[in-house]
């Protein structure tokens, strides 16, 4: 039973994992940046959430919306003034620009929130399920985890693939000049991007907070390291591989934490991505096309 | 129909065109011709707003469009074959064609199938992931692509570039069609002896600057041009 509830906790840790690495993988596919402030988009998100339920008395899903909408905007913002300017620059200087931000995004929440914890109450209000008379529970943020997760996927597979907006996304992801002589702006097609992937985040967050109740200015920057990592491993610029990369973390995470050490479990995470990349280095689903001259 | 005044664009410090200026005319092929490197990609690329001159004016239907961005100047009738196709790989055929319809979506199901009749290789593989064509398949594409904008003016870059002779023939003819249904065309060939044979004018580039100008039977019988790009 308890392999059960584990393989269950680390699905449903690896939706969250998931739901992040979507925003990174988008953002790397469109932008070819690594958009390392994404992780404290999440906590933003997070406190959004908190502040309108805890001070305002919101109805959660009321709060997940505005949550929704401030990181949006956020993120149109983060890449209007910090990553636009240097779409013609190195890759080092706008990696270096994406820490920065990360930063300044966790100083000013501590400014705004400073380190004492906040709780965090669900935003679920079910009651957990029991199964084989109480041995095995599943919580109900579990399952709202996982199923935003396969929301989420199959309305963002329909979104790149039928969509005008979505095609001009995959578009602009292969060959940016292309697209720019098919009429296609380049520009407001990343400022999209990084909103859908923002949005994204706000949920992320909301759902993360939901089963780890703790929030702190720094609570996006490990889940979003882990998140990156599973991109990576799930094959970056690849949304079926941020899914498959972002659950498989999350299941390698729980079950390393239970049957192993509890503080090794993140060096066994990492480990297992650098086997991967060591075999496949595109990640588990990444492709390598080679252009016809 | 285009008019290129006096332009002047550098990469960095390099000075890679320097006062150009030509004239594309409503019904003409134009042909730009001359050896690597001498500023011929570069040229289309300022006319199609992916690189902008410092200096000097480009005209459009007697529209200054020298500071339009790339994307705007598909709509206003400028659709451009870039050098290496630059298909979208990973996407299908038909998806590629709606691409080349973003700012196009009156008639698309028409322009598809006009598409499709001018390349109807294009059609039988219409499923299939740009990808896994062969170089010819992706150079129709590519046009196929452009002409569903319904362009007044399709600059090609290169269309020629790395195919078999028989496949060059079949370019070249599908360009002549292109033509004759009223397609204004500005061409850049390496391949000056083809070139010349389908265009109504030519230029001849030179390290960024024109060296010749005339029409393409002039061009072919010049000895400069003989020497150096026919082969004596």
């Amino acid at each position: 039973m308890t392999f059960l509830s584990n393989l269950i906790n680390g699905i449903s840790l690896g939706s969250v994992y998931a739901i992040i690495a979507l925003g990174y993988t988008m953002v790397y596919g469109i932008a070819k940046m690594l958009n390392f402030a994404h992780g404290d988009v999440i906590m933003v998100g997070a406190y959004a959430s908190y502040c309108t339920m805890i001070y305002l008395g919101w109805h959660p899903l009321l709060s997940i919306l505005f949550s929704i909408v401030v990181c949006t905007l956020l993120g149109v913002i983060i890449e209007a003034f910090a990553y636009k300017p240097l779409r013609r620059a190195g890759s080092l200087a706008v990696l270096i620009t994406a820490i920065g931000v990360s930063y300044l995004l966790q100083n000013v929440a501590l400014l705004i929130w400073g380190s004492t914890p906040k709780v965090f109450t669900s935003v679920v209000n079910f009651e957990p399920l029991s199964f084989f008379g109480g041995k095995l529970t599943i919580t109900a943020e579990s399952i709202v985890t996982v199923l935003a997760c396969i929301v989420i996927m199959i309305c963002l597979t329909l979104f790149t693939q039928k969509t005008k907006i979505g095609k001009a996304m995959r578009a602009v992801s292969e060959d940016k000049d292309a697209a720019e002589l098919m009429g296609i702006n380049v520009n407001t097609t990343i400022s999209i991007t990084f909103a859908v992937g923002s949005a994204l985040a706000a949920v992320a967050g909301v759902l993360l907070c939901s089963s780890y109740p703790t929030l702190v200015p720094t609570t996006g920057s490990m889940p979003g390291i882990k998140a990156f990592t599973a991109a990576v491993f799930g094959g970056i610029g690849s949304i079926p591989g941020a899914m498959l990369g972002g659950i498989l973390l999350g299941i390698i995470e729980i079950f390393s934490k239970s049957y192993i050490s509890t503080s090794l479990s993140d060096a066994i995470v990492f480990a297992v991505l650098i086997l991967v990349l060591l075999i496949k280095p595109t990640g588990i689903l990444g492709k390598k096309i080679t252009e016809k001259v | 129909m285009l008019k290129v005044d006096n332009i002047n664009v550098y990469y960095g410090k390099i000075h890679a065109l320097k006062d150009i200026s030509l004239e594309v005319n409503s019904g003409e092929i134009v042909a730009l011709i001359g050896a690597n490197g001498a500023g011929k990609s570069t040229t289309l690329k300022t006319i199609s707003g992916l690189l902008h001159s410092k200096t000097g004016s480009i005209t459009f239907m007697d529209e200054n469009i020298s500071h339009t961005e790339a994307y705007k100047l598909v709509s206003k009738g400028i659709a451009h074959v870039p050098e290496g196709r630059h298909v979208f790989l990973q996407m299908s055929v038909l998806e590629n064609l709606e691409m080349g319809a973003y700012t196009n979506g009156r008639n698309i199901k028409d322009n598809i199938q006009n598409v499709f009749e001018r390349f109807p290789r294009l059609k039988h593989r219409k499923n299939q992931i740009a990808g896994t064509l062969s170089g010819g398949e992706q150079q129709m594409l590519a046009m196929g692509r452009a002409l569903m904008s319904q362009p007044k003016l399709m600059m090609m870059d290169e269309p020629s570039m790395g195919l078999a002779p028989i496949l060059v023939e079949q370019i070249f003819d599908i360009i002549r069609d292109l033509h004759k249904a009223g397609t204004t065309i500005l061409l850049v060939e390496q391949n000056a002896e083809m070139a010349l044979r389908i265009a109504d004018r030519a230029y001849v580039l030179e390290s960024g600057e024109i060296k010749l100008s005339g029409t393409g039977s002039e061009l072919a019988k010049s000895d400069e041009i003989k020497k150096a790009y026919l082969g004596g």
